[in-house]
C-alpha cells in the first residue's frame, strides 16, 4: 500500500507538472544542461588523462631511463672547429649502477649510432641501437614477425639485426624479409624478426621513438666504436659518447623514485658537467594523476556550478508555485493532510523535475563528448561514476532546493492559506 | 492521544472508547459530539488584545443540525475554524468525540480533521488540476485507502449527491451547485461524525441553494450531525437549533 501509494503521489506530481508544461520544461532544462556539462566536463578530463596514463604506460612503470645529454655551455666549443666532445654515460655508470644498488633488477645498455643501411636496392640512412635482450622485456614491445635478440645472440657477437616498424616501411622490409641479409655501414647483418616501436607524443619521449633497427650491444660497440662524425655546415664534428641510454629496472614501485635519487646523486658525482638525464615514467604518471585529480575538480566545478544554477531554477519555480498553490494546500490541510505530506508532495514534485532533468542530461552529456572527439579531435571518455554521480547529484539537488518551498507550504497557516485568493 | 483506525472507517460515530479527558457521561443518556467549556480565543492585534471569543459553551449532541448565527465579527468564523481543529483555544475546553483538542500538536489536529470531521466551504475549495472523483477521494488518499476501494466509494459518494455521471469531469466544468455537490461528497466519503458547513449556499444562487440545504437535510435526516455557519435567516431556517453570538458571546440559542 506504501509503494502504491508513493505511486500516487508521483503520478498526482507529473500531472500538477505537465499544467505548466512550459514552464516544467524550462525548470528541467536547467538541470539537463547542469547535469550535461558535468559529464561532459568529466569525460573530457578524463579522456585527456586516460591518453597520458597510456603515454606512460608505454614508458615502463618501473623503469628509470638515463639519457646522455650533450652539454650546452661547452665553453671551448666555439673557439676549436675541430673539437672532439666527450660527454654522454660510460660503461662504468652502468656497471655501478647494476652493482651497486639493491633495488635495481635489471639494466640496459644502450649505444645509438646512424648509419646507411642497404636492403635489396633501397638504401637509407638508419638509426642503429646497441641493445641487451633484456631491452624488450622492459619496454615489453610486440614482437610482429620473427624473433628477437636473445643471450646467444650478444654472447656470441653474431650479425644479426631486429627492424623496428618504421625502420621496415623504411626498408620496404615485410615478414618475407626475414633471413635476408641486410647491409649497415660496412657490415652484413642477417634480419630475424620485426617488433613494434612505441611514440609517445607530447613532450616526452619513448626511448624507443625513433629507432630503426637494432643489434647486439657487443656488435655495435665492437663495429662503430665510441666515437662518431659527423660533417655539419662544412666542418667535422666529433663526438665521444660511450653509452647514449642506459635502462634501469627497478624491482618494485615504491623503490623507483628514491632508486632514481640515488643514481641522480651518484652520476652527479661523476658528471659535473651535468651530461645526463634521468626520467622517470613513474613520476610523470604521478604528476598526471594529479594534473587528472586537478582538470578533475576544475571541470567538474565548472559543471557543477551550472548543476547549482540549475538547482536555483528549481527553487525558484516551485516557490512560485507554493505561493499559486496556497488555496490548494489550505484545502489539504483542512481535509487533514499532515504537514510531512505536504512536505512529501512538493519534494515529490522537485524530484521528479530534477530527475527527469538529470536523465535527459545525463543523454547530453554522452551525446557531447562524441562530438568534442569528433569535431575538436580531442580523446574523451564518458566515465561511469560520472554518470551515477550527476543523476545522484541531481536528486540530491531536487530535494536540497525543494525543501525549502515545500516546507514553506506545509508551514502555511491553514486558515491563511484558505482565505487565499 | 493519536489513535490508529483500521484503513476503512466506515462505523465510527458513536463507537468511540472512552478518552481519558472525556467527562463523565450522563447515566443512561447520549454524551455530546462536540463539546465546548468557557472557550475563548484571543487575538494580538498589535498591542490591542481582540477577544474573538470570550466564554463559549456548548454541547453538541450527535444527530443535531446546528446553525451558528451573528453579524459580521461576531466570532462566527473563529467558532467555526476552533470547531473544524484548525485552530486552538486560547483557554477553556474543547471535547470532539471524546478527544480533547486543547492540548494536541499539529499533527494529531490533522488526524482528528481527517477522521472526525467533513468540511464545507462557501467557494467550494476543490482542486482544479484533479477530477471529480480525485477531488472526492482526497480524504481516502490521506488516509491512505488503497486506489480501488476508494474509487469504488468516490464512485459510490458521487452517486448518492447526483454526480454519477461526472466523475471524470473537472471542477471548471461543473456549476456552482454541482461543485457543491461534489464539495459535500468529499466531505462524506470517510463518513465523519461531524459535518461542517461555512455559509454553504453563499456562492449559489437562491434555487440551487435550496436544493443544497435540501441535501444537507437529507443528510442530517439519515444521521449525520452538522454545524452550519450563515447569515440569512431562511437558510439557518433548516437548522433545528440556531445558535446567535454577538461580540464573541453566545447571544441567544433558537431551536425546538
Amino acid at each position: 500500500m506504501r509503494k502504491s501509494r508513493l505511486a500516487r503521489h508521483i503520478r498526482l506530481g507529473i500531472k500538477t507538472l505537465m499544467l505548466h508544461k512550459l514552464r516544467s520544461f524550462l525548470t528541467v532544462l536547467g538541470v539537463v544542461f547542469g547535469v550535461g556539462s558535468v559529464i561532459a566536463m568529466l569525460s573530457v578530463g578524463e579522456g585527456a588523462s586516460k591518453e597520458a596514463l597510456e603515454q606512460i604506460r608505454k614508458l615502463g612503470s618501473n623503469n628509470i631511463i638515463l639519457r646522455a645529454v650533450k652539454p650546452t655551455e661547452d665553453e671551448e666549443m666555439g673557439s676549436k672547429r675541430s673539437f672532439m666532445s666527450m660527454y654522454g654515460l660510460r660503461y662504468d655508470d652502468e656497471q655501478r649502477i647494476r652493482e651497486t644498488m639493491p633495488a635495481v633488477k635489471r639494466t640496459v645498455p644502450v649505444k645509438s649510432v646512424r648509419k646507411e643501411a642497404w636492403l635489396n636496392e633501397r638504401s637509407m640512412e638508419l638509426r642503429v641501437m646497441g641493445v641487451t635482450p633484456d631491452w624488450f622485456e622492459l619496454l615489453q614491445r610486440q614482437v610482429l614477425a620473427g624473433r628477437i635478440l636473445n643471450w646467444r645472440d650478444v654472447e656470441t657477437r653474431s650479425s644479426v639485426c631486429l627492424l623496428t616498424e618504421q625502420g621496415a616501411r623504411k626498408l620496404l622490409a615485410t615478414e618475407a624479409t626475414i633471413g635476408q641479409p641486410i647491409r649497415i655501414g660496412p657490415d652484413i647483418y642477417e634480419v630475424i624478426g620485426i617488433v613494434q616501436a612505441e611514440r609517445v607524443g607530447g613532450s616526452i619521449q619513448a626511448p624507443d621513438e625513433d629507432v630503426d633497427t637494432y643489434i647486439p650491444i657487443q656488435v655495435a660497440r665492437e663495429r662503430y666504436g665510441d666515437m662518431t662524425t659527423h660533417q655539419t655546415s662544412g666542418s667535422f664534428e666529433r663526438e665521444w659518447v660511450e653509452l647514449h641510454m642506459i635502462l634501469v629496472e627497478v624491482t618494485d614501485d615504491s623503490q623507483v623514485e628514491p632508486t632514481a635519487a640515488a643514481i641522480e646523486a651518484m652520476l652527479k658525482r661523476f658528471h659535473p658537467k651535468l651530461d645526463y638525464r634521468v626520467n622517470v615514467p613513474l613520476a610523470l604518471r604521478r604528476q598526471a594523476q594529479a594534473t587528472k585529480r586537478m582538470m578533475n575538480w576544475v571541470l567538474g566545478s565548472i559543471g557543477g556550478i551550472s548543476l547549482l544554477v540549475g538547482g536555483i531554477g528549481i527553487m525558484n519555480i516551485m516557490l512560485a508555485s507554493v505561493t499559486e498553490r496556497t488555496r490548494e494546500i489550505g484545502i489539504r490541510r483542512a481535509i487533514g493532510a499532515k504537514r510531512r505530506q505536504i512536505v512529501g508532495q512538493f519534494l515529490i514534485e522537485t524530484v521528479v523535475l530534477s530527475s527527469l532533468g538529470g536523465v535527459i542530461g545525463v543523454g547530453l552529456g554522452v551525446g557531447l563528448p562524441f562530438l568534442i572527439t569528433h569535431f575538436a579531435n580531442m580523446p574523451t571518455v564518458v566515465p561511469m561514476y560520472g554518470i551515477v554521480l550527476s543523476v545522484a547529484i541531481s536528486v540530491g539537488i531536487g530535494i536540497l532546493f525543494g525543501l525549502y518551498p515545500a516546507v514553506r507550504a506545509a508551514n502555511l497557516d491553514p486558515i491563511e492559506a484558505l482565505r487565499h485568493e | 492521544m493519536t489513535r490508529s483506525l483500521p484503513a476503512p472507517v466506515a462505523a465510527a460515530a458513536a463507537t468511540k472508547p472512552a478518552g481519558q479527558d472525556l467527562p463523565l457521561p450522563t447515566p443512561g443518556g447520549p454524551r455530546p459530539l462536540v463539546k465546548l467549556e468557557a472557550v475563548e480565543k484571543v487575538y494580538q492585534m498589535g498591542a490591542t488584545e481582540v477577544r474573538a471569543l470570550d466564554g463559549i459553551s456548548l454541547d453538541i449532541m450527535p444527530g443535531a443540525f446546528w446553525a451558528i448565527m451573528g453579524p459580521s465579527g461576531s466570532g462566527k468564523s473563529t467558532l467555526l475554524n476552533l470547531l473544524g481543529c484548525l485552530d486552538r483555544p486560547t483557554a477553556g475546553q474543547y471535547v470532539l468525540n471524546g478527544q480533547n483538542v486543547g492540548q494536541m500538536d499539529d499533527d494529531a489536529l490533522s488526524e482528528l480533521r481527517l477522521r472526525e470531521l467533513g468540511f464545507v466551504f462557501q467557494s467550494f475549495n476543490l482542486i482544479p488540476q484533479l477530477t471529480v472523483r480525485e477531488n472526492i477521494e482526497l480524504p481516502l488518499f490521506y488516509l491512505g485507502w488503497d486506489a480501488h476501494v476508494s474509487a469504488a466509494r468516490a464512485a459510490e459518494l458521487a452517486e448518492r449527491v447526483g454526480l454519477k455521471d461526472r466523475l471524470t469531469h473537472r471542477p471548471t466544468q461543473l456549476s456552482g451547485g454541482q461543485q457543491q455537490r461534489v464539495a459535500i461528497a468529499r466531505a462524506l466519503v470517510n463518513d465523519p461524525p461531524v459535518l461542517l458547513a461555512d455559509e454553504p449556499t453563499g456562492n449559489l444562487d437562491t434555487a440551487t441553494g435550496e436544493q443544497i440545504m435540501a441535501l444537507l437535510g437529507e443528510l442530517n435526516a439519515s444521521g449525520k450531525t452538522i454545524i452550519m455557519v450563515t447569515h440569512e435567516s431562511d437558510i439557518a431556517a433548516h437548522a433545528r437549533f440556531r445558535l446567535h453570538l454577538r461580540d464573541g458571546r453566545i447571544d441567544r440559542v433558537e431551536g425546538r
